[in-house]
């Protein structure tokens, strides 16, 4: 991660070769901000559209205003809907969030951090199996470990959504990546030869080092738990245990059922609050995000 | 699964770094390994040897459950509808892929380029729907493509005209990919921009010494150097495309009649534990199609690898 720091990180190419100035181009900035325009459409569109009534919806062009002002009467109706199930859903995800992503950091960072600081029996044969299992597409565990969940009674329960998000291979790389660049040995063999054991030297001395490289990880996996889809859909029968994701996905399939209640208005509002914490947590914690992925990249 | 690969691009120089060879070995560093290698073997290894007993045996309503060997395989192989799934991830991959490389490289060297006002705008605009769930990035175009209230509709109406909604069974693929573009392009484009911050300065600098352009630099030093993280979105795609999931069997709710339950091999697997009951042909189609993805990242890695970084 210290590559990043040598360079200004928005310093331009050009001043790096040497020339004073160069002629911003006005085509270059043209097609960016088309693509800028493709990629901010549809939350335009959402954001425009949950300020409408579900009538007007039908009624009006999607990418301008019509009728009431309806965004707080349509937050309102989400989170009161059907007993204030969006609010459970919410209370689910923040509770898989937090002892998923936080639980996938922490052993991510204590087995990284051995890895990269230990020398113990076994150490190559955990390193090639964990290596491997980078390539195993998540997915394609997905329905064995819903058939041996249900064999030992784990499904429908948060455990059985909890416990796969807290394995994060990718993150255990790069922690013990992060760990042998950013954690002196010397500095671990002082504190053992002040007498310190190893857990307090990893809580107080190289915790700290690694705070960056573990806000990365972090961040890697709220997002993956925050988004997780398949695995809930496929663990949880009981809406009660829902994420926002299955759950908004469900609202969105009783508005096709027959004899269901269509109710896009809260579809498309609910879609808006399930994505404004994560894009804010996202935005204000980008910079990390970016020296985490130079850190991976760095090392080929 | 995300970024998974970078780790096997080096495998070898972790293995012998300096810092562990001079400390003796010691059963200490298990206090630290061992947690996350219980859940490992609980959540990663226990799944995958259950699902290759699944796969062997096989359950009837009359005579209960038997070993059948490897009749399970047999099956897949000779069936239509998981061949008829591969295929078309197989299309899906050959049109989103190379849509999404071009744009994301073409965005990164933009941003890299002193040329471009506000670049960290765009980096940060560009890389935003990275953190929108699928479902609601599938929600928001699936609504936008629809005939009912989105913009097709209205611009139907509008002109009097009669463009046919993506979500017809014949352009619901090109759908699906333009979501999957929608929500990685920044994604990949920032591995590349990041890759482009390590190149030297020196590099650069002698090219200007030798009277360069833009188009010589990219092609002789910026191309090159982008070529393992290449290989890199090259393997996340193949495991994204050959997994594909969330967003057809989301947008199989606004579209029923041209999403099928075996569209994907993924799906196809899912409804038949979920809708069919049938576990032990599931966990064969879930096993058939990892090793196929499996075997085609490795060989994506392989032969995009130059020979000497093996």
């Amino acid at each position: 991660m210290g590559v990043l720091s040598r360079y200004r990180a928005d310093s331009p190419v050009i001043a790096r070769a040497g020339v004073p100035r160069v002629n911003k181009s006005v085509a270059l900035f043209g097609v960016m901000l088309f693509i800028a325009g493709y990629i901010v459409l549809p939350l335009t569109w959402l954001v425009v559209n949950s300020t409408k009534t579900q009538k007007s919806l039908f009624s009006s062009f999607g990418l301008w205003f019509s009728g009431e002002f309806a965004l707080i009467d349509n937050i309102q109706a989400v989170l009161s809907y059907n007993d204030g199930v969006f609010v459970r859903w919410l209370g689910n995800t923040a509770l898989y969030v937090v002892v998923g992503a936080g639980g996938a950091t922490l052993l991510a960072a204590l087995g990284g951090y051995a890895l990269a600081k230990f020398n113990f029996p076994g150490r190559r044969g955990v390193f090639i199996v964990v290596l491997a299992s980078l390539s195993i597409p998540g997915t394609a565990l997905a329905v064995p470990t819903f058939l041996l969940f249900s064999q030992i009674g784990l499904t429908n329960t948060p455990w059985a959504v909890i416990l796969p998000s807290l394995i994060n291979p990718f993150g255990l790389y790069l922690i013990w990546i992060y760990a042998s660049e950013s954690v002196p040995t010397s500095l671990l063999e002082a504190a053992r030869l002040d007498g310190a054991r190893e857990f307090r030297i990893f809580f107080t001395i190289a915790f700290r080092l690694l705070t960056p490289g573990l806000i990365t990880v972090l961040l890697f996996s709220i997002v993956a738990t925050w988004n997780n889809y398949f695995l809930p859909l496929i663990m949880l029968s009981d809406p009660q245990w829902y994420p926002l994701t299955v759950g908004l996905n469900q609202w969105n399939a009783q508005s096709s059922t027959v004899g269901g209640e269509p109710i896009y208005n809260l579809v498309i509002t609910g879609s808006l609050l399930a994505i404004v914490p994560i894009i804010a947590i996202f935005l204000y914690l980008q910079r990390y995000w970016q020296s985490g992925l130079v850190a991976g990249s760095v090392k080929q | 699964m995300t970024l998974t690969n970078t780790a096997e691009t080096q495998p070898h120089t972790a293995v012998a770094s300096p810092t562990t060879r001079r400390s003796r070995r010691s059963w200490v560093g298990w206090a630290f390994m061992a947690p996350f290698m219980t859940v490992f073997v609980f959540v990663l290894l226990a799944p995958i040897l259950y699902s290759v007993y699944l796969s062997v045996y096989d359950t009837k309503l009359i005579g209960g459950t038997q070993f059948v060997g490897i009749d399970n395989y047999i099956r897949v192989m000779n069936d239509p509808q998981f061949w008829e799934g591969v295929q078309r991830i197989l299309t899906f991959f050959a049109i989103q892929v190379p849509i999404m490389i071009v744009l994301a490289l073409g965005a990164a060297l933009a941003i890299d380029s002193a040329r471009l006002r506000a670049s960290g705008f765009f980096r940060i605009i560009i890389f935003m729907p990275y953190a929108v769930p699928a479902v609601v990035a599938t929600l928001m175009w699936g609504f936008i493509f629809g005939d009912r209230f989105g913009l097709v509709a209205n611009i139907n109406d509008f002109f009097n005209a009669d463009i046919p909604s993506p979500l017809t069974s014949s352009l619901v693929l090109l759908a699906i990919a333009n979501i999957q573009v929608w929500t990685f392009t920044g994604y990949n484009m920032l591995i590349f921009y990041s890759t482009l911050r390590t190149i030297p300065e020196e590099l650069y600098e002698a090219a200007d010494l030798d009277g360069a352009n833009q188009w010589w630099i990219i092609r002789s030093i910026k191309l090159p150097a982008l070529r393992g993280s290449m290989v890199i979105a090259l393997v996340f795609s193949v495991i994204g495309s050959f997994q594909l999931f969330n967003e057809p069997n989301v947008l199989k709710g606004l579209a029923p009649n041209a999403i099928s339950s075996y569209f994907t091999p993924n799906m196809y697997a899912y409804n038949l534990s979920f809708s069919g009951q049938q576990y032990n042909y599931s966990a064969t189609v879930a096993l058939v199609m990892g090793v196929l993805t499996m075997i085609v990242a490795y060989s994506v890695q392989h032969f995009g690898t130059r020979k000497d970084e093996r």
